[in-house]
Order: structure tokens, then C-alpha cells, then sequence
């Protein structure tokens, strides 16, 4: 049975869709609102504003987290900023533009009507973080500062130090507690998502574990919202949190919900390089970086001389050199790839020369020690704290690592799944940045979503359907409870030799390895034969210890190592049927002479959605056509 | 390097917990504190034992989850740094520590080095917000905020809500967290409103959920991995004083209409 991809994109000019969705939409009356029950999973920048909004309008909110205060979600480490097409600079921002950026930063692969809508809402999300008391940069004279960041030409960046996650995240979790105080909605902790319950083809609830107690339960309502995050754990090594997971999406996935583009990763090029095989995680370090520090790397191969005894002429400002418009600020995906060349033909800097440099000597000369403390003083802390050298004294040493997924659920214009009354929003769906997401624009859509769309379109389904008329004794809950509890057992039951982590290990090192930033057939067919015998292993040698019945960190790794497993091959096979390079998803076969990414937007010109069909079966590939009538499709060029 | 750890073991929130002996032959300076004890946890596992429960999340010191007390300080010994940041190169072959979770009445050990803050939740629901629902701010750059006030409410809005200050106060006080909310807020134009009522209503939160009273030790700043200053808390008692002479809770009839 093929997927429903009906995109739902509201007739008329572009500027208006929006607008006419907004009037289109059937009402809740406010005294019927409370009536209605929604489920949010995820208290990040999209499920946290989507609880609190929802919250303020009556409606009656369940809102799960799975760490211990919603405060924790991992969208409190985004550093650099957010977009919004303000134009208080001046400088030839418009809301036209900022939607033509996005979709040309994700090289024609996001859908034009959503990304024109995110740019549109983009301005009343920096009026309401400002409106809660979120402490935005401001200028001497007291209006809101901005920046340039990577990839744009307009400084339209609003940002909070090199915290604007964390301050834009404390913005939306006060908004959540101040819902929680006047009960409109009730949080739940230390709680994770592990089923989907669907009833006549529709999502009506969830079942969780309690990470502390180990209880699991059953939670029905008229609608299911995930907010959940990206997967890119799925390599193992990252930028995200430790306990960033695909399991909520993934459990959604295989009660029907389409995934689409799974393949569009995104590796950040600025982070702090591995150190050892105990690595647990990777450390960003903010784009804005970019605007101030120049990348290079020296001009001999396997230069082993200090960085600062290497004199100026013997340098290659390699970013520079190959997009001189946008140097040091082109997209991530072009300077990520640009930083695994230098490595990979033996330019590379540091231990195994997995590094390049970038350095800040040149900006500290012209703009003072004092002013670059100022813009990223906690970020030099940071590297600082993790390597034990001084970037005021000597270049940071940086090299790529997976940061975030634009692939995600599919979904419609009104962030509705393809199992109705499912809706998805943030990094969790696959909507709004391509193949390649501009830097600040995942605050950007996080809080898009959840402030100011899924209010109106979850109002518009809810209007639409009776309110409850199922509890957690429906067979479906129990069912998917029993799932749960035996899938629970059978991790326990297995006692091999293994340990989560070193699974988790072996699957990031094939990820890495042969779907990272550079994939080709070879390499994919490869990874999609061991995927499934790491998977093997993982079911039969996997040891973890303790029960069920209790706090078990063992235990809640694996659950989302399993899922990981899963989605590690879909990853890989679209990777593989995308015969094309675009954004982050570069296949070697499909380049340009000079090594930039080549569309085939004949045959490619879409979003993959796949559909499960059992395990152990191929999943069916659906396509959604993405048509581009207002950004006209072209090689991208920085140069 | 050889690094000997002694752990507080704790089954769960009821039983009772003992240090326990661990002995790390190869840790490699490079490694952060939490790597070592996932090295430490991959063993115990393959041999049949529990893993220790720490509580961890970004590991880039933004998350606020970590945190214990290493050798009695929280965070261990490297100032304005949480212990996911803190990094085995400041340690020497041989050294013995000790590591036991943060202890206050208000956060219940639940397992390990693992802690319930709820607490802190609670407190912000009780105030620590501006209230504007979504949809009616007006344009961001209508209320000029003088720049200076602006930073500092940065300074105070940077606490992570790790739990440290309260770990390190003899009267497990919660007065450096709560007095950084009502700073950060109270800096602000949009935070004027509600100043009395948010000052009123977190202090005696704080109080309720079984935290102590500030008698100015100071611990709480020395140890803060954000360098919260505790001049936030003569704030937060100067809005109160002023809002338990002034603030009234709304009438009933004070929206009617």
C-alpha cells in the first residue's frame, strides 16, 4: 500500500498561503478546548513551545520528557543563533530572501511553500522570545543586535552569546512551567516514549517506561505530537547529547508513518577532532566562529611544525581560495567537504591529521583580544576545558563531525505525519531544510513549529474529530504495551558478551565510514550487508545487566541502540537509491570537475519516503515531486 | 595513568548506600572525567556487576544534568567547570578520589550518584516566568533595553540549573539558583509586572520544597560552573523584602468584567 504523500499546500501566491491555511482552518471553541487531550513527546524548543502554546489555549496537554527536567532538551546546546528576517540592519533582508536561502542552502530539496511560511513567522519568533524575557545581544542604544552567520550575506542572526539555544530554550520551558503551574498541562519526567498506539488508522496515545521506576504505562488522547530531535547518535559520535534518539520517530515509522530522507545528515565542519577510542562525544564549536576565524591548512603535505612557526606564505586559506565570495562563511556541507579533502589528500594537522585549523590571530590583531573575548569568550573556554590548549595563542585545531539530520518523518504542510492525528515538528521531521540546513535555522523551526504553526493546524484536526472515546484498556494500548514489556524482556534475556556501547561503536564506525561525508555504491551496498549482521550481533550477544523493574541505564541505551540499528540501514539505503549528490548527501559518482555536489534534478528532484513493511523486509521507497516555482533551480555556487 | 575511585553505591532511593572501591590502571589524561567512568561501566558490565548511575546528558557543560561532588567539592576541583568538562589531564597517577552524589533534603538520591531536582521545576512554576502567551508580543525592538542591564540578565540567565550551589551550602539553599531567575528577569522591562509576585512566590517555593536560608557563606559562587555571583542573591532578598510589604496576591474580582 503506497503513503498518502498529499502535501496539503494551500492554493494562491505563495506570500499568501499561509494566511489562507490560517482562515481555512476549522476552529475548537474555546469552551470545547478543554475537552481535547494532546500528547506531546519532547520538551525541546519545538515540543516545549508546542506544550505551552497549546497549553495556553485550553487545551489539555501531556508533555513527556525523557530527562529529568525539561529544561535539559538538547536544544539548549544550540550556540550560535537564530534567523529571523527582521531587516533591522538594514541591509536587504526580507522575508523573500530568507525563504530563498533556505532552499537554496538545501540545494532544492525542501518544499517551497513550508520554508516561505518558516521565513515568514521567523519575525514574530524573536517578538515573542523577547516578549519572555529571553536576553537577546543588544546594541548600546538598546535595540537587538545581529550577526552574519554561515551562509548568509545579511546579518539577520539574533543571538544570546554563544547560548542562544540555552536562553531560547529557557524561554519556551518557562512558558511550559508557568502552563504547568495554571494545569493546563501536565509534565511527566524522566520519561521515555518506547510505543506508538494507533486506533483506526489513527495516533491516539503513547506508551511510556519510566526511567526511574521502570513502570510502564499507557497514555491516550485525541492527538500525538513528537518533537523528539534528530538521530545523527546513529553514528555514534556526534555534536548531540548522549541520550539524543531515534526511537520515537522510529517506533512511529513502524506503525506507518513515513520517513523521508533519512540520508540527509548533516556533518558540521567546525568541532573539536576525536582524541581516543573512550570518546563518548564530540564538541561543537559554534559556526560563528567562522565569521572571525580563518581556516587553513599548511600548503606541505604532513606538516608537522607548530602552527604558528608556519609562515604566512606557506599557508592555504583553502576556503578562501576556492569561495572567495563566501570564504571562511560558505554553507556547512561545502565546508565540511572542503576540510575532508585537505585530510584526505595528507594536509591535515594534528594526531592522524584528522584536523585543520582555524585561526583567530589575524581578527585578535585587528579587532583586539578584548573583542573576540567578548563574541566567543565561552566557546575559546570550552576549547580550552576539552584540549588543554590556548586558542588566543594558537589556532584551534577543528574537523567535521555529524551535528544534525534534516531527514525526519514526512510530513504535510500542517506538520501532520501520514498516520493521521501524528503530528511532527522540529529536527524531528524532514520538512524545512533539504539537503542541507543553514546554521541558526534549527532554532528557527523549532520554534516555528512549535509557537506559531501547530497551534492553528492542531486546532484544525482536533475540530475535525470527537473527543476521546478510548482508554488505556483499548486492545491497541494493550497490545502495544505488551510490546513494550516484551521487548524489555528480551533485552534482558539475551546475557551475551557485548556491551551496548560497543555495538552502538561498530554500527557510528560504518555509518562513519561509509555513509558520512563522502558515500558512493560500493561503499553503501557494503554497509547495508553489515548493518543487519551488527544487528544480528546486537540481538544475540548484547549484555544487560539489572531488570526492568528499576532505574537501568543499560537498558534504556540499548532500546534506543536497537532502533538505531534499524534506522542505520534505511539511512544507508537511501543513501544508496539517491543517485545524486545534493547538501550534505554527497555520492562521489555524481560530482562536478571541480568536486562540488551534482544534482540530478531530472531524476532526483524529490523527497524519498519510506515506508515499513515488516522486519527484515526492504521498505517501499514512495516520492513526494518537490516543484520550484519561485526559486528557480540551479547549481548552487559560493564562489 | 592509575586513577582509584571510590564510589557511593546506592541501590535505589530506600536502601542504604556504601563507598565502594574501584581501581581505573589506564586512564589517559586526555579523557574527561565521565569518559573514565564509562570505561569503568563497560568493565562492571562485562563482568556481571551494576554500572555506576551518574546523570549526563550533552556532556558540554550546557545541559545542567551532571553533576556530583568529587572529593566534597561539585563539579570536583576545577572552578567554573562541570564535571562532564572536567578533564583527567588535572589528575595525577595514583591519585585516590571520591565521588558521592549531591546532598540535600530536597534532592533525594534516587540511585548512585543520581539526584531528584524536581525542586527547581517547581520553583520556576511558581514565578520564575514573564507571562505572555504566544501570539502577542509586540515588535522586539520596541522596548529598548539598556545595554548593561541587558548583559547582566545574560550573566544570570546563564545558570544551568545543575544543582551545585545547593550541594556546596551547609543549609542546602536554593538562594543562588532562585535569586539568578529573578535577576535575570528582573534586569528586564518586560519582567517588571510580575517582579513582586515572582519574588514572593519562588522565595517561599524555595522554603516549601525544604531548601534552607541564605546566611551568605558564599560556597554557592566559589563553586557555580557559570560564575553566577552571589550579589544575585542580595537582590532576590531586596524584591522580597519589598514585594512582602507591597504584594498582594490578585483579588477575584480583578479580572472580572
Amino acid at each position: 500500500m503506497a503513503l498518502n504523500l498529499d502535501s496539503k499546500i494551500p492554493s494562491g501566491p505563495i506570500e499568501q498561503k499561509w494566511d489562507k491555511a490560517k482562515f481555512d482552518m476549522k476552529l475548537v471553541n474555546p469552551s470545547n478546548k478543554r475537552k481535547y487531550s494532546v500528547i506531546v513527546v519532547g520538551s525541546g524548543l519545538a515540543g516545549g513551545a508546542a506544550a505551552a502554546s497549546m497549553g495556553e489555549l485550553g487545551y489539555n496537554v501531556k508533555c513527556f520528557c525523557f530527562q529529568d527536567s525539561p529544561r535539559r532538551a538538547h536544544s539548549i546546546a544550540a550556540q550560535g543563533g537564530i534567523n529571523a528576517a527582521k531587516n533591522y540592519q538594514n541591509d536587504g533582508d526580507s522575508v523573500y530572501r530568507l525563504f530563498y536561502d533556505t532552499i537554496k542552502g538545501g540545494d532544492f530539496r525542501a518544499r517551497e511553500a513550508n520554508v516561505y511560511r518558516l521565513a515568514q513567522v521567523s519575525v514574530d519568533i524573536i517578538d515573542q522570545c523577547v516578549a519572555q524575557g529571553v536576553p537577546f545581544a543588544r546594541e548600546y542604544g538598546g535595540v537587538l543586535a545581529n550577526r552574519s552567520f554561515g551562509g548568509a550575506q545579511v546579518s539577520r542572526t539574533f543571538y544570546a552569546r554563544g547560548q542562544t539555544g540555552q536562553q531560547l530554550l529557557l524561554g519556551a520551558y518557562q512558558a511550559l512551567e508557568r502552563q504547568i503551574d495554571a494545569g493546563t498541562v501536565k509534565m511527566f519526567y524522566r520519561s521515555e516514549m518506547l510505543e506508538l498506539i494507533v486506533i483506526e488508522g489513527r495516533a491516539r496515545g503513547i506508551v511510556t517506561r519510566d526511567l526511574a521506576t521502570g513502570a510502564v504505562d499507557v497514555h491516550v488522547a485525541d492527538a500525538v505530537v513528537l518533537g523528539t530531535g534528530g538521530y545523527g547518535n546513529a553514528f555514534f559520535l556526534s555534536t548531540n547529547a548522549k541520550g539524543c534518539n531515534t526511537t520515537a520517530i522510529w517506533r512511529a515509522y513502524k506503525k506507518g508513518a513515513g520517513f523521508g530522507n533519512p540520508c540527509f545528515t548533516q556533518i558540521h565542519p567546525t568541532c573539536i577532532p576525536q582524541s581516543g577510542d573512550y570518546q563518548s562525544k564530540l564538541t561543537l564549536m559554534s559556526e560563528s566562529l567562522r565569521n572571525d576565524g580563518r581556516i587553513w591548512v599548511p600548503k606541505k603535505k604532513n606538516d608537522t611544525r607548530p602552527a604558528n612557526t608556519i609562515p604566512e606564505d606557506e599557508r592555504d586559506y583553502y576556503l578562501e581560495r576556492r569561495y572567495p565570495a563566501f570564504g571562511n562563511l560558505c554553507p556547512r556541507d561545502i565546508a565540511s567537504r572542503a576540510a575532508k579533502v585537505c585530510c584526505d589528500e595528507g594536509y591535515g594537522v594534528g594526531p592522524g591529521g584528522k584536523g585543520v585549523y582555524l585561526d583567530f590571530a589575524e581578527s585578535i590583531g585587528r579587532l583586539g583580544r578584548k573583542t573576540i573575548e567578548e563574541r566567543y569568550g565561552n566557546l575559546f573556554e570550552i576549547y580550552e576545558r576539552i584540549t588543554g590548549d590556548d586558542p588566543y595563542a594558537e589556532p584551534m585545531r577543528i574537523y567535521p563531525a555529524v551535528h544534525y539530520t534534516m531527514g525526519g518523518l514526512w510530513v504535510d504542510y500542517n506538520l501532520q505525519s501520514t498516520i493521521p492525528g501524528l503530528f511532527v515538528l522540529g529536527e524531528a521531521n524532514f520538512s524545512d531544510h533539504g539537503a542541507n540546513r543553514l546554521g541558526a535555522s534549527a532554532l528557527m523551526q523549532g520554534l516555528a513549529d512549535g509557537y506559531f504553526v501547530i497551534p492553528y493546524t492542531m486546532g484544525n484536526y482536533l475540530a475535525q474529530v470527537k473527543p476521546g472515546g478510548v482508554d488505556a484498556n483499548h486492545p491497541e494500548c494493550r497490545a502495544a504495551k505488551d510490546a513494550v514489556d516484551a521487548r524489555t524482556k528480551k533485552f534482558l534475556s539475551i546475557q551475551g558478551k557485548k556491551t551496548v556501547d560497543e555495538i552502538h561503536r561498530e554500527l557510528g564506525k560504518v555509518m562513519w565510514e561509509d555513509c558520512g561525508m563522502a558515500r558512493n555504491a560500493a561503499g553503501l551496498d557494503r554497509a547495508i550487508q553489515r548493518i543487519p549482521e551488527i544487528r544480528e550481533e546486537f540481538w544475540n550477544n548484547v549484555k544487560i545487566p539489572g531488570s526492568g523493574a528499576e532505574l537501568n541505564q543499560s537498558l534504556e541505551r540499548a532500546g534506543r541502540v536497537a532502533d538505531f540499528l534499524e534506522l542505520g540501514e534505511l539511512i544507508c539505503r537511501d543513501a544508496r537509491t539517491r543517485e545524486e549528490s545534493c547538501g550534505g548527501h554527497f555520492r562521489e559518482e555524481y560530482q562536478t570537475p571541480e568536486g562540488e555536489a551534482l544534482r540530478d534534478d531530472e531524476k532526483f528532484c524529490h523527497a524519498a519516503v519510506w515506508e515499513y513493511q515488516g522486519d527484515n523486509k526492504e521498505p517501499a521507497r514512495n516520492i513526494e515531486p518537490l516543484a520550484f516555482e519561485h526559486v528557480h533551480l540551479a547549481q548552487r555556487n559560493y564562489k | 595513568m592509575k586513577i582509584i575511585l571510590n564510589i557511593w553505591r546506592q541501590k535505589n532511593a530506600t536502601s542504604a548506600g556504601k563507598m565502594v572501591r574501584y581501581e581505573m590502571p589506564n586512564v589517559s589524561e586526555h579523557m574527561s572525567f565521565l569518559e573514565m567512568i564509562d570505561v569503568l561501566n563497560e568493565e562492571l558490565t562485562k563482568k556481571g556487576e551494576d554500572p555506576v548511575t551518574f546523570e549526563h546528558d550533552c556532556r558540554e557543560g550546557i545541559c545542567g544534568c551532571c553533576g556530583f561532588m568529587i572529593d566534597g567539592i561539585p563539579h570536583g576541583p576545577q572552578r567554573g567547570t562541570t564535571v562532564c568538562q572536567l578533564h583527567m589531564r588535572h589528575y595525577k597517577d595514583g591519585d585516590e578520589v571520591w565521588l558521592e552524589p549531591f546532598r540535600a533534603k530536597a534532592f533525594p538520591v534516587l540511585k548512585d550518584l543520581m539526584v531528584d531536582r524536581s525542586a527547581f521545576d517547581r520553583i520556576i512554576a511558581s514565578g520564575g516566568y514573564i507571562s505572555i502567551n504566544t501570539g502577542s508580543a509586540p515588535d522586539g525592538n520596541n522596548l529598548p533595553v539598556i545595554k548593561k542591564c541587558s548583559d547582566q540578565a545574560m550573566d544570570s540567565a546563564s545558570c544551568i540549573g545543575c544543582g551545585a550551589c545547593v550541594a556546596s551550602c551547609p543549609n542546602a539553599s536554593a538562594s543562588l539558583f532562585v535569586s539568578a531567575k529573578i535577576t535575570h528577569l528582573g534586569q528586564l522591562p518586560q519582567g517588571q509586572a510580575e517582579r513582586d509576585r515572582r519574588a514572593m512566590r519562588m522565595v517561599l517555593k524555595m522554603t516549601e520544597e525544604g531548601f534552607g536560608y541564605c546566611t551568605n557563606t558564599g560556597e554557592c559562587e566559589a563553586i557555580c560552573p557559570k560564575g553566577i555571583k552571589i550579589e544575585n542573591i542580595a537582590r532576590m532578598h531586596r524584591d522580597y523584602i519589598k514585594a512582602s510589604v507591597l504584594y498582594r496576591e490578585e483579588t477575584k474580582a480583578g479580572g472580572a468584567g
